[in-house]
């Protein structure tokens, strides 16, 4: 059950024509598939595509009556593989994961797929996760587009032109022969927005059609001689019918044509924060008339000659906006430019930045620089600062009380006790190296725990450290320390991390955090998910998969809150002298997807006056003395601070929140660590039972008398 | 050239936290009254916690149709192009002030003045908290108008969400152009929690309009923040009935200068409650020879010394800690901060964890080292004492087990741990005589140095090692050394805990 519940984004996938759909991007994505008669859908969870993933996963009934197949692959490349259902089959199918970490696992199936080319229409839609919210190396999915000649679409980021690329996507790939890649930048995923919507189309041609009449030509399969013919294919025959299409389809836009003698070139997902840029600088106004001409490419690539040489015709100089580097598209250009003996000027990273997000400052910078070296607008003031109000001085600089505030572990997350107890170990055995993976997990890179070492992508944990063994027959002495999730453990590191540490005689260990679900893309289900899924088989645990690859140390600690089960754990697998690759499994369920699911549950059970306990921790001010070595080896959003109640104590005091939620870590934590016994646990009873009250009062007719006694003692000294 | 310019609000939250909910929220509210609205975030892992901007812009659908447009709508805020900023957080509003979307021309603020400390504030081992006031300022000073107050205090007053006090306090500035029932329905619309929400909204939208209201001028409204600032000490209520404790007052206010009295009267009442009349009096006795030195600037000398004296001398051994368990004020605060209702059972359980050095400090001297140093009995108790122990101290045998620990109170005197801490304490207190002798600045400094030796196990012996450090420093340095130094000394060693920064200002000083 992922993170989010689209029950109401699911209604909206039933809209006919002539309604109005509003939602997110991402959505209007799905959408569009349904209205293009899409036979099968693909892809693996990942922001910013996730919403794409689990709306359909909400939707299977719309589905079924479509007849349309839905997976959630095992990984990019399973969803890059799938496609292969369109090389023989009319069908259009399309498959979605995160750019370009997914692309990059997808890659294979992508070059294997765009050699052959395909006969039904299909779709690659990836999120670009590039700028700021990003969790990814900065790269560009232009690239794979150009490496495999995949014809990259980048719309303009609104709702109608979003589902206008969907449609014609389609329509491009089967008249190319060729994959086409929908990129959407993150902000476009996420934008909300409107669009009139169209019925859905039911596919022509579906799956089990393409069952019963199985077609082959070997032609398409990727094996000389055929293969060179491909190579032949993409360039005389896909790639001429592509730029035909596009031109006939009109797919790029021109703006404002011959209106002034310099111009911009801007890929669509650019455009609006461009002419936010341009209506700053007043050549254009909120409704995107510009005085300026402007090229907005919705297909990134392939470049179209005749379209840029018809927009550089007798223009002095345009202006390249295009985000990220290598500058492909410049260069693409300059060379069309160069061949056509242009005397066109051409500027793009020489006034825009080669390296970063095209933020709105950025483009205004850059759109400035260009506009004001060909006299259109005034050069930039020396950035004619706000004058402030002096009403108050402040100290010192704002940078001094604005702090970094990184993403962290929840509240009681699971996944904190495992990055504390290999903090204790550490002080016992030292700090070993450790080679962390992609998840929630990675936030132990950060304080307060600032572990892990490197991070070579999802699932790839344990292959990470392969190398970092001592050479056969050498003693043994440290041993490195590898983490990984679940997700990424199905996703690939069962066999490029587990079973390569069997193969290859690994003595190292690999902490597997099983918190039954993908957590980090939004708490997707996978095999070992413990919960029911109606429509997909869970319940495989991940201990026999690791038996199962040869792995013979395994242990796996039911309760990760457990600190000093955890921490023994842990020195056992880097202390025993048993030889081969030493696997933890730390399972406890994500809190996040914990307290989604009984929440509800006992709000209800207390409201129909059912006994509900709960959980909660606290600090005792008076016993505290504000070192904060609790904090240290939590880093829990529910474990703060607050002014020292002590008249005679500045230090601030460690203090629980109301958000606690009773996980027992802070506890844990005192004891393993011998801290301070400033903590306590409280326990709430709801709706006690009558045995409850009958021992609280026993109880409390003794302790109370007990303390008025001491009470009326030190009242003889009160002042 | 046509159109007018859409209305430009950006969100500040940390993940998770409501800004969401806003942003759905002003859409909603925009879509519903004759505007397009769009909004855009940068989710994934920036929702775990971490900050994060939502951004909304509406357009006017009338003026669109008339100007037979659409409008292109940014996706991210343009520094010095923002209507409104809405912080659910302090540092939030300090951050948005510092990305520039805060701007005197055109910004309304809506800030919440509570904070929520940032990793870096939490772990400092001192006070790593930063200046709240230094953020206000700057906030002041960007924001056409600031709109702030408590609004996390306020949401739990209502028993709602920030985000509905967010909405409301908002609707209050009347910087938008809907009524105040457009953005009730909204609340409406969305289902969820509707009552507390609107009761939240109400609230903030009143006392935000009522302050602007109220005098004109600045145009700035809401309370200032006071984090940080000391609690003040109790003044002496009513005349003691004990004829110690009168005595012992008798001599605050006589023997000692009026500044150091405050400071004075609170350790006193300390030391009283946490060994007896006469352990206050020795209390004074020491102080009396810092008093007595007679030197320029004696008052803040004595006030420090007076301060961290009552600390070190209340120590915090098992006996402490069991007598402040037990109390009922402490019972009944525990109640109230877990929100504990009348009508609900209440258990409370401590998470002890007293090792073979606890268990020696508390028994008598020579037992106690005997013990230490001996061979199998220790391994002994060690072997009993390597787990931790959880107390139930709401129930019986819990209970009385803490009253048995506290009541060892009558023979701390004699314990292990005493003698061991009034050792340290007459060296400490010889040391700052003879600083003063040299310079009163760097007895001030060697006083406070005592601000090192806190916590408990692992976490006191490390403060421990650090204190006799600097204390070697200041023996062998003498008159070299300057208390900028010294202060300087201490900050390090409260800056990490294996003690690096510590080394390298020692030997940056040539002092290592």
């Amino acid at each position: 059950m992922a993170e989010r519940s689209f029950a109401e984004e699911v209604k909206k996938l039933r809209l006919g024509a002539g309604e109005l759909f509003r939602g997110e991007g991402i959505l209007a994505v799905t959408k569009a598939l349904l209205e293009s008669g899409v036979a099968y859908v693909a892809g693996y969870q990942g922001a910013p595509i996730s919403h794409l993933m689990d709306v359909l996963a909400d939707a299977q009934d719309i589905l079924a009556e479509h007849g349309i197949r839905f997976e959630n692959s095992a990984s990019e490349a399973t969803a890059a593989a799938t496609l292969a259902a369109s090389v023989n089959y009319p069908l259009r199918g399309a498959v979605t994961f995160k750019s370009t970490a997914g692309t990059n696992v997808a890659s294979d199936a992508l070059a294997n797929l765009a050699s052959g080319g395909v006969t039904g229409g299909a779709l690659i839609v990836v999120g670009e996760d590039y700028g700021e919210g990003s969790s990814i190396m900065q790269e560009r999915s232009h690239a794979f587009a150009m490496k495999s000649q995949i014809w990259l679409l980048d719309p303009r980021p609104n709702l109608p032109a979003i589902v206008r690329a969907v449609k014609s996507g389609f329509e491009l790939s089967e008249a190319s022969h060729t994959p086409v890649m929908l990129q959407l930048r993150i902000r476009a995923c996420h934008v909300h927005g409107e669009f009139v919507a169209a019925d859905n189309v039911k596919p022509a041609f579906t799956v089990r059609d393409a069952l019963e009449n199985p077609q082959r030509d070997v032609n398409r399969i990727v094996l000389p001689p055929a293969s060179f013919l491909h190579e032949q294919e993409k360039v005389n025959e896909r790639w001429p019918a592509a730029v035909r299409f596009i031109l006939e389809r009109g797919l790029n836009e021109l703006f404002a044509e011959g209106t002034d003698e310099i111009g911009i070139v801007v890929q669509g997902g650019s455009y609006n924060m461009l002419m936010r840029a341009l209506l700053r600088l007043g050549v254009a106004d909120v409704y995107g008339n510009s005085r300026v001409p402007l090229y907005v490419m919705n297909v990134a690539y392939p470049v179209v000659d005749s379209e840029v040489l018809r927009f550089c015709q007798g223009k002095r100089a345009v202006l390249m906006v295009e985000e990220g580097q290598p500058n492909f598209i410049e260069q693409n250009i300059a060379t069309i430019l160069r061949q056509a003996g242009s005397a066109t000027a051409l500027h793009g990273k020489d006034m825009l930045t080669m390296a970063g997000e095209y933020s709105a400052a950025e483009l205004l910078k850059g759109a400035r620089a260009f506009l004001a070296h060909y006299g259109r607008v005034e050069p930039a003031a020396v950035e004619a600062r706000q004058p402030l109000k002096a009403a108050v001085i402040p100290l010192t600089p704002i940078a001094d009380s604005v702090n970094a505030r990184p993403p962290g572990f929840c509240t009681g997350c699971p996944e904190r006790p495992i990055f504390t107890a290999m903090k204790l170990v550490e002080r016992e055995l030292g700090p070993h190296h450790v080679s962390a993976d992609i998840g929630c997990h990675l936030f132990s890179i950060l304080p307060p725990f600032n572990l892990g070492n490197t991070t070579m992508g999802y699932g790839l944990g344990a292959a990470g450290s392969a190398a970092l063994n001592p050479p056969a027959g050498t003693p043994q002495g440290k041993r490195a320390i590898s983490v990984m999730g679940d997700g990424g453990f199905w996703h690939n590191g069962l066999t490029s991390g587990i079973a390569n540490s069997v193969f290859n005689r690994s003595d190292n260990l690999t902490i597997v955090v099983d918190n039954s679900y993908t957590s980090a893309t939004g708490g997707q289900d996978i095999l070992s998910s413990t919960a029911q899924n109606p429509t997909r088989s869970t319940g495989h645990a991940i201990e026999a998969a690791v038996r199962g690859v040869g792995v013979k140390w395994v242990r796996t600690v039911r309760r990760t809150y457990d600190v000093a089960g955890m921490r023994d754990a842990l020195k056992e697998a880097l202390t025993t002298r048993e030889p081969g690759p030493k696997v933890l499994i730390a399972q406890s369920e994500c809190m996040l997807n914990k307290q989604r699911r009984e929440k509800p549950l006992v709000r209800q059970a207390a409201a129909a006056g059912k006994r509900v306990v709960r959980e909660r921790f606290g600090v005792d001010a008076d016993t505290c003395t504000g070192d904060h070595s609790c904090i240290r080896l939590s880093g829990c959003p529910s474990l703060s601070i607050k002014s020292n109640p002590d008249p005679l104590r500045s230090d601030p005091v460690a203090t629980v929140l109301d958000s606690c939620v009773g996980c027992g870590l802070c506890g844990e934590v005192s004891q393993a660590a011998v801290l301070c016994p400033s903590f306590y646990r409280a326990q709430i009873v709801t709706n006690p039972t009558r045995w409850d009250r009958l021992r609280q009062r026993l109880r409390q007719a003794v302790i109370v008398r007990l303390q008025q006694r001491d009470a009326r003692a030190r009242a003889r000294y009160a002042f | 050239m046509a159109g007018t310019e859409p209305i430009k609000i950006a969100i500040l939250a940390m993940g998770g936290e409501g800004g969401g909910v806003l942003a759905d929220w002003l859409v909603d509210l925009g879509e519903h009254n004759g505007y397009i609205a769009q909004t855009t975030s940068v989710p994934g892992v920036a929702q775990r916690t971490g900050a994060t901007i939502y951004y909304v812009e509406l357009y006017p659908r009338v003026q669109a149709e008339r100007d037979g447009g659409t409008p292109v709508l940014a996706l991210m805020p343009l520094p010095g192009d923002v209507d409104v900023v809405l912080a659910s957080e302090l540092m939030e509003a300090g951050r948005a002030v510092q990305r520039g979307l805060v701007t005197p021309d055109r910004t309304t603020l809506v800030a919440s003045t509570h904070r929520v400390y940032s990793i870096a504030e939490k772990t400092a081992m001192g006070d790593g908290r930063v200046d709240d006031h230094n953020l206000m300022a700057h906030a002041q000073r960007a924001a056409g108008r600031f709109v702030r107050f408590d609004m996390a205090q306020a949401a739990e007053d209502a028993g709602s969400v920030i985000s509905a006090v967010m909405f409301g306090a908002l609707a209050g500035t009347g910087v938008l152009p809907f009524s105040r029932a457009q953005f009730e329905g909204t609340i409406e619309r969305g289902g969820v929690g509707v009552k507390p929400s609107l009761k939240a909204f109400g609230a903030a939208c009143a006392r935000v309009g009522a302050e602007l209201e109220a005098p004109a001028g600045t145009g700035q409204t809401g309370t200032d923040v006071q984090a940080g600032a000391p609690v003040p000490v109790q003044p002496v209520q009513g005349v003691p009935r004990d004829p110690q404790v009168r005595a012992l007052l008798g001599r605050v206010a006589g023997g000692f200068p009026a500044s150091a009295v405050p400071v004075l009267i609170e350790g006193v009442r300390r030391l009283i409650d946490y060994q007896d009349p006469a352990y206050a009096q020795l209390y004074l006795d020491r102080l009396a020879r810092i008093a007595s030195l007679r030197v320029e600037g004696e008052a803040l000398l004595l006030q420090e010394s007076a301060r961290h004296l009552a600390l070190w001398m209340s120590y915090e051994d098992t006996v402490r800690v069991a007598q402040l368990k037990t109390r009922a004020t402490r019972f009944e605060r525990v109640r109230d901060e877990v929100h504990a209702g009348s009508d609900q059972v209440l258990a409370i359980s401590e998470f002890m964890h007293p090792r073979l050095e606890e268990i020696c400090d508390t028994l008598p001297a020579g037992l106690g080292r005997w013990l230490l140093g001996s061979g199998w009995p220790r391994s002994l108790v060690g072997r009993f004492t390597r787990t931790g122990r959880i107390i139930s101290t709401s129930s019986l045998r819990g209970f009385l087990l803490l009253l048995l620990v506290a009541g060892m109170k009558r023979w701390r005197r004699s314990s292990l741990r005493f003698a061991v801490e009034t050792l340290r304490i007459e060296q400490w207190l010889a040391q700052i005589e003879q600083a003063a002798a040299i310079n009163p600045r760097l007895a001030v400094e060697v006083a406070q140095c005592q601000r090192l030796v806190k916590g408990y196990g692992d976490t006191h012996a490390r403060g421990w090692r650090n204190f006799e450090t600097l204390m070697a420093v200041v023996r062998r340095a003498g008159a070299s050394l300057a208390p900028v130094t010294l202060r300087e000394l201490s900050d390090a060693a409260l800056a990490d805990e294996h003690g690096d920064q510590l080394r390298a200002t020692l030997a940056r000083h040539a002092l290592a």
